[in-house]
């Protein structure tokens, strides 16, 4: 008896895993049909353009303070941790080479695909989420409008389109936040910050490595959170649980692109 | 939001990322030399320069004076020509001493001018005569290590001979030190 209930319990445990499994493979091609789609009706979708700038200013315009805003202070405390490190060697004239850097090969792309998770990514989840709960991608349909040449195809090239944006500004506004807290009020020779920085960065394999990233990390963002509303059960529950999954499936997806990306760029 | 404001707004999102862009791309390309007003220009022929690079610090007596302009090579005498621009509230006697130094151990390069005792400045164009090169550690090492072991094998051949062998080494050390630009350093030579 005791036997049969813990084989029940086992079975049920295996079931739920395989369940687990085949659904993650099962929203994958879903959402890879769905990026199939995106890219088909996008001829589609350009050709009334003032879509796409109208969400490019929702994704792009809208994020760029709380993207300046980190920007700076990311800047500014890598130049104070680099520095405290950087002396105690006595080659503190190496911050500008180290803040440029690591903005502009790494956190500059990075963490602004987290925030752009975050603050657009939600959004778009939310909004079409919202809108297959209340019927209305069914109702262009029947209009003969296609929801995707209409609503996804434009939010997924305003993502693209806003992400190395926003991540170039990024590591701009972080250079220049790195610069001030090292020159002015570390007191770092500001010939020797600048000097050392463009004798070390190169345009080739830091700035347009860094601005590739981006656009992929665009990419993928963008395509996540559309899918997630896409697929979201039509129940306030539904869209509340996909706008989770956007931000969690969007930073895993960032972080592990980030690995694949920065080793393949290393071994070329 | 009106059509058209949302049409200058990612215009102005799209043209701030360009011009971020070419910022950045700036960056790596050229800065001119800012932070010093009016200048002079010297030059100084070194056989080593080692890690100097363009826009390095020009100091003297520990203090920036002007910033390298530009580093170019001598295809006749195989030397490195350096161009100093230094701040023309300035003047240097001609008998000035350029030597490269390295801040800390492993930071950057600079070059430190030693005043001389000449009465007439250097003026635009000179050149200055007395050098001193960059210290190439590995050259450094491999010398002291060279000296180290032709000395070494004395030592193994009698017991007797420990204390002898002993003063011996820590003069070849002296030596391999002595007959290198790290003297230089400590002790700047002295034209």
């Amino acid at each position: 008896m005791i036997r049969s209930n813990i084989l029940v319990g086992l079975v049920r445990i295996l079931r739920k895993i395989g369940h687990n499994f085949s659904d993650r493979i099962w929203r994958l091609g879903a959402g890879a049909r769905l990026f199939g789609l995106t890219l088909a009706y996008s001829g589609e979708s350009f050709r009334r353009f003032h879509l796409t700038i109208r969400e490019v200013y929702f994704t792009g315009v809208m994020s760029l303070i709380i993207v300046l805003v980190s920007a700076f202070f990311v800047g500014m405390v890598l130049a104070l941790q680099g520095y405290y490190t950087l002396q105690k060697y006595g080659s503190s004239e190496a911050i500008g080479v180290l803040v440029a850097l690591s903005l502009l090969r790494e956190l500059g792309p990075v963490v602004t695909a987290l925030l752009f998770a975050g603050r657009a990514g939600t959004a778009i989840t939310a909004e079409i989420g919202l809108m297959k709960a209340t019927e209305q991608l069914s109702a262009m349909e029947m209009m003969a409008v296609s929801p995707i040449a209409r609503v996804v195809a434009p939010r997924f090239w305003a993502g693209v389109i806003a992400m190395p944006i926003l991540a170039t500004l990024f590591s701009m506004v972080g250079i220049l936040g790195g610069y001030l807290v090292a020159v002015p009020l570390i007191g770092v020779d500001a010939g020797a910050f600048w000097s050392q920085m463009q004798a070390n960065v190169d345009w080739r394999f830091d700035i347009l490595n860094g601005v590739i990233k981006s656009l992929v990390f665009g990419v993928a963002c963008t395509m996540i959170a559309l899918f997630e509303g896409y697929d979201a059960p039509p129940t306030a529950e539904g869209v509340s649980r996909a706008t989770t999954r956007t931000v969690v499936t969007s930073s895993l997806a960032v972080l592990g692109l980030d690995f694949a990306l920065t080793s393949f760029m290393i071994s070329m | 939001m009106e059509r058209t404001t949302i049409d200058l707004w990612v215009g102005i999102f799209v043209a701030l990322g360009l011009a971020a862009l070419l910022g950045l791309a700036m960056k790596v390309g050229n800065l001119t030399t800012s932070g010093i007003g009016e200048t002079y220009t010297v030059t100084a022929n070194f056989e080593n320069i080692g890690g100097l690079k363009p826009r390095a610090p020009v100091k003297s007596a520990g203090v920036v004076v002007g910033r390298v302009s530009d580093i170019t090579f001598d295809g006749t005498t195989f030397e490195a020509v350096v161009g100093l621009s230094i701040d023309k509230r300035y003047a240097f006697p001609k008998d000035t001493f350029a030597n490269i130094y390295t801040a800390g151990l492993l930071g950057e390069q600079y070059i430190g001018l030693e005043a001389g005792g000449d009465e007439v400045a250097l003026v635009n164009g000179d050149k200055i005569l007395q050098t001193q090169d960059a210290v190439v550690l590995e050259k450094m090492i491999s010398q002291f290590l060279y000296n180290k072991a032709s000395e070494s094998p004395e030592a193994k051949e009698s017991g007797e001979g420990v204390a002898k062998t002993d003063t011996n080494s820590t003069k070849a050390a002296d030596d391999a030190l002595g007959s290198n630009p790290l003297d230089a350093m400590t002790q700047p030579a002295k034209p």
